[in-house]
């Protein structure tokens, strides 16, 4: 626990607190970008991008090692990477648009036939030179023990500048998302901040697969967003969330994987994030699971009751067992069914508001002007709430003096 | 094949104008009669809600066997959704619906549905024929496949909608109309009790509309319920017997003339007529 | 050319060490495509994915329940997963109102991540359990040792001696196509619109359960003899490639099994002797390769299927 806490305040080495600064700001860059891909409807995409790196990675490895350099270069992996990722995605849009495959189907397959290619590559690697290819298949789930310190600089610098970019094109990237046609006709470049937008998400994959590796890479541009998105509904608030909780994962994860032995920092950053996802599927107000139960059991018990009542006001008995429970339960019929002194107040008070709702749409919401009365009345909100009080006095004026409506 | 088989198989069409004979010499003698609510779907005390507020309202409403009925009202106004409740597509939060008397999952053989045509997938890789013997899934059970004489059937529904030549065709090559056109014979190949519609007169050229109408008036008069929603109101009252006026609640409901009344219009429309009535 | 074909093929080494994982592989593509075909046009094609991907938690969770590394026990870790992910998925995309991409990314990482947790930290790994093999198979490895030749075909006792995976293969083959012919209608159907499916009783739910069981245990059949990318890669790629060339679905299904077992076939021997055509030692993986020649499949079909284009083109598109 105190390693953790060490690791968390940045003083578990300086290698340690490179790391998890440059994970804090990947996932702060993968959760902004993220919204973005994902309002954009292109979540999957992404897993194209990252599958797509290894062909990428093994390409640019044997070139550097027949250049007679050192294959397990990082900044040349990952431009290698970059690039296969980015022609991966490309040839996927291609595809989606061109022919008649849905584009999860491009996705699925450029992510499958890429990847083949790359374990086709790493065996020729292989079979090149056994031995020097044992760094590359940290990329498969990442690695940050035993990490250079000139690679953390790399991952913590490239981390920073996405998420600079991220923050820099915030605003064009917020409009496109929101209305493309919208941002098109204000002279926003709609198609540039398309491309930056998967540019972005290329690049946190690429930067990522060092630290979370290409399998799960995918998740910093996908579950920071879908938890960020229980929690509001505006773009602006949604990105900083996400990137605020990308980065929270970041920063946890690689700090739990630096307290002990045998935790892959990649793992933790996933399981983190997810950690957060599922706290906001359940918890958000509004949009969370238990709100979202507990609002539609409200609705139906209101519904219930009502039509209880209704039936009461009536004189006639409920048929329905459902609405007997619901009566039952608050209390407005007795256990033999017979109605309460409360259930026959409350009986009388539908009946009131059922004659004042038909005299309304008899006709009189018309002759009296309120016609928003028309338009957003549902049968269930109480009257109180959607007129004034001025207003139901003349309404019931209006019914004492003309009797029942038609 | 035999004969017993082929007869089943040509029923329903033979059926059809057997009880059109019927249905109009009983229109006839009795055209005043009113249909009791139980002769038909009638649906009770029906409420959705998606959200926090319902979607539709403890909706009360009848579509008697032998007459078409409309369901009108403003964008929102829930019209799709008491549609899919009714038929079980979407859950109900309260209320019940009844066929000729039986509860909705005792009644599948009773009704057809004709889906929004843009809510299917066209590329899918099927051709006509395909989709209208998809009608007669019910009479086939599990694991049979479709034989010649289901072909034959599927056939003659497609005759029905003018469709009959586009049979091998690729569904996806199909205009709008004729893709709604497939639709309706596939509904007409189940043969059922009660028709529900949703908008099938939305993007369909004129021609396809007069022979949707057409086979529509065909059911009416057989003795069917055919429910549709609709969108346009100035050809609701030529092609609909009876109107439901919706907007979350039920507004009006009734023969055609007397409910979609100009004042019932603005009242169910929040009397921004003019902007509802152009489709 | 021909001649040393011919003798090449007729040879006893050939048919002990190249004809088992040609036809394992080749079982394995036809397995996994067949319900490929339905999850393409339901739009579920990632299902595959992450079912791949979680079988990995899957096998792990399965050891450290029971010890055992038996293929069995794995195989119902593996398929048990990757049913708890169609559920978490599923659950996902309801309660949270997610779109389905979303959904799954966030479940399959999930899991796959804590199957790498629990690898790491129970040191599950150092036993035998890696995830390479998980990710490439094993299939340059299922030999047939009691082969002699093309005659052991006909002989009980070397047949007995087969590599157990192609028996499991062809069960999964002889299962899958039995479960699409029996349910051909309703899938059909269902598949189609599933509103109007729901309507006339057609067993909506059931069916769309029925399929992700069967995606599941198509995976895990294939997973342990070919390993994950090449599970994926033959859900997606053959039935892809044969919907880009068929205008029914009896045809695409049809075709979509030749593409699987040519990829198969043509990939594996291009893993195999490519090297040494192209003068290099060694061979290359030949999952790989069967993944890279579907994707070469489908590729060519993109640019000459017949029914590549989308066939309405405006008309379908005003529908939308």
């Amino acid at each position: 626990m105190s390693e953790f806490l060490r690791a968390l305040t940045l003083n578990a080495g300086y290698n340690a607190a490179l790391v998890a600064v440059g994970a804090a700001l990947l996932g702060a860059a993968g959760g902004a970008a993220g919204t973005f891909v994902g309002l954009r409807r292109r979540a999957l995409a992404t897993d194209a991008a990252a599958h797509a790196t290894l062909p990428g990675v093994a390409a640019a490895f044997m070139l550097m090692a027949w250049l007679g350099g050192d294959g397990r270069w990082l900044p040349g992996l990952l431009a290698g990477s970059a690039l296969s990722a980015a022609l991966g995605m490309w040839l996927a849009d291609r595809m989606a648009a061109r022919t008649r495959l849905p584009e999860d189907a491009a996705i699925g397959a450029i992510l499958s036939t890429f990847y083949g290619l790359g374990v086709v590559l790493l065996t020729v690697i292989q079979g090149m030179n056994a031995g020097k290819a044992a760094g590359l298949s940290g990329f498969l789930l990442g690695q940050t023990a035993g990490m250079l310190r000139a690679e953390a600089l790399t991952i913590a610098a490239a981390g920073a500048l996405a998420g600079l970019i991220a923050f820099a094109l915030r605003r064009p990237m917020t409009l496109v998302c929101f209305d493309p046609g919208h941002a098109a006709a204000m002279g926003v470049p709609v198609r540039a901040v398309d491309l930056a937008i998967m540019g972005l998400a290329v690049g946190v994959t690429v930067i990522g697969l060092k630290i979370v590796g290409l399998v799960l890479v995918v998740a910093l541009l996908i579950v920071p967003p879908a938890a960020a998105r229980f929690w509001t509904d505006r773009v602006e608030a949604m990105t900083a969330l996400a990137a605020l909780m990308g980065a929270a994962a970041g920063w946890i994860g690689a700090a739990l994987s630096a307290s002990a032995q045998d935790m892959p920092a990649g793992a933790l950053i996933v399981l983190t994030a997810f950690g957060l996802f599922a706290l906001s599927m359940l918890a958000a107000p509004r949009r969370g699971a238990l709100a979202a139960l507990a609002a539609r059991r409200a609705v139906r018990r209101r519904m219930l009751l009502r039509q209880g009542l209704a039936a009461l006001a009536r004189g006639a008995a409920p048929g329905d067992a459902a609405q007997l429970r619901a009566l039952r339960r608050a209390g407005m019929i007795g256990p033999d069914g017979a109605p309460t002194a409360r259930g026959l107040a409350a009986a009388a008070e539908v009946a009131r508001d059922m004659r004042r709702r038909s005299f309304l749409r008899g006709g009189y919401a018309l002759d009296a002007g309120l016609t928003e009365f028309l338009t957003r009345d549902d049968g269930l909100t109480p009257l109180e709430r959607m007129l004034a009080p001025d207003q139901l006095a003349a309404l019931d004026a209006a019914m004492a003096s003309g009797g029942e409506a038609p | 094949m035999s004969a017993a088989c082929e007869a089943a198989a040509a029923a329903g069409p033979a059926r059809l104008a057997r009880d059109a004979a019927a249905g109009a010499a009983e229109r006839a003698g009795t055209a005043t009669m009113a249909l009791a609510p139980a002769q038909g779907m009638s649906v009770r005390g029906l409420s959705v809600s998606y959200g926090r507020i319902p979607a539709i309202m403890d909706v009360d409403a009848d579509f008697p066997l032998g007459a078409m009925t409309a369901i009108i009202g403003p964008n929102g106004a829930g019209k799709s959704t008491l549609l899919k409740a009714a038929l079980g597509l979407v859950p109900r939060l309260t209320g019940e619906v009844r066929v000729l008397g039986r509860p909705l999952e005792r009644a599948r053989d009773l009704i057809a549905y004709v889906p929004q045509r843009a809510s299917v997938d066209w590329e899918f890789p099927a051709r006509v024929i395909d989709v209208a013997l998809m009608g007669l899934y019910r009479r086939k059970g599990l694991w049979r496949l479709f034989d010649r004489n289901d072909r034959r059937r599927a056939m003659e529904c497609l005759a029905m909608v003018g469709m009959e030549s586009f049979a091998r065709r690729q569904i996806g090559e199909l205009s709008g109309g004729q893709q709604q056109r497939v639709f309706i014979a596939r509904a007409l190949a189940q043969d059922a009790q009660a028709y529900l519609l949703d908008e099938p007169f939305a993007g369909v050229d004129a021609a396809t509309e007069r022979a949707i109408v057409a086979v529509l008036r065909q059911l009416r008069d057989a003795g069917r319920a055919v429910v549709c929603v609709h969108h346009d109101l100035s050809t609701a009252p030529v092609y609909f017997d009876r109107a439901l006026l919706l907007n979350r609640v039920v507004v009006a409901q009734g023969p055609t003339a007397e409910t979609l009344t100009p004042r019932n219009l603005r009242l169910a429309y929040g009397g921004r007529l003019e902007t509802a009535a152009t489709p | 050319m021909i001649d040393p074909l011919i003798a090449e093929i007729s040879s006893p080494e050939f048919v002990q060490l190249s004809l088992p994982p040609m036809v394992i592989g080749a079982l394995a593509a036809m397995s996994c495509a067949l319900p490929g075909n339905f999850l393409l046009l339901r739009r579920q094609s990632m299902l595959a994915d992450a079912v791949s991907h979680v079988a990995l938690p899957g096998i792990v969770a399965a050891f450290l329940l029971t010890g055992s590394m038996a293929g069995g026990t794995m195989m119902l870790g593996a398929g048990a997963a990757a049913l708890v992910a169609a559920g978490m998925i599923e659950a996902v995309r309801r309660v949270g109102r997610l779109e389905p991409g979303a959904a799954m990314g966030v479940v399959f990482t999930a899991m796959f991540a804590l199957g790498v947790l629990m690898l790491e930290r129970t040191g599950a790994s150092g036993v035998h359990l890696d995830v390479e093999h998980a990710l490439y198979g094993n299939l340059e490895s299922l030999i047939w040792f009691d082969a002699t030749g093309w005659s052991s075909a006909a002989d009980p006792r070397a047949l007995a001696g087969l590599p157990a995976p192609l028996w499991r293969l062809a069960a999964a083959l002889a299962a899958m196509a039995a479960l699409t012919r029996l349910f051909w209608k309703e899938l059909t159907i269902s598949t189609f619109d599933p509103g109007h499916a729901q309507v006339i009783g057609v067993p909506v739910r059931a069916l769309s359960l029925g399929l992700t069981g069967a995606t599941a245990a198509a995976a895990v059949a294939a997973f342990d003899a070919v390993g994950s990318i090449l599970v994926i890669a033959m859900f997606i790629c053959p039935p892809a490639a044969a919907r880009l060339c068929a205008n029914t679905l009896s045809r695409q299904v049809w075709l979509s099994m030749l593409f699987a077992a040519l990829s198969a076939l043509v990939g594996y021997v291009l893993a195999g002797y490519g090297p040494l055509w192209l003068g290099a030692r060694g061979s290359v993986s030949a999952a790989g390769m069967i993944a890279v020649v579907s994707g070469l499949i489908l590729a060519l079909a993109c640019v000459a299927g017949p029914a590549r284009r989308r066939a309405g083109g405006a008309l379908g598109a005003e529908g939308r």
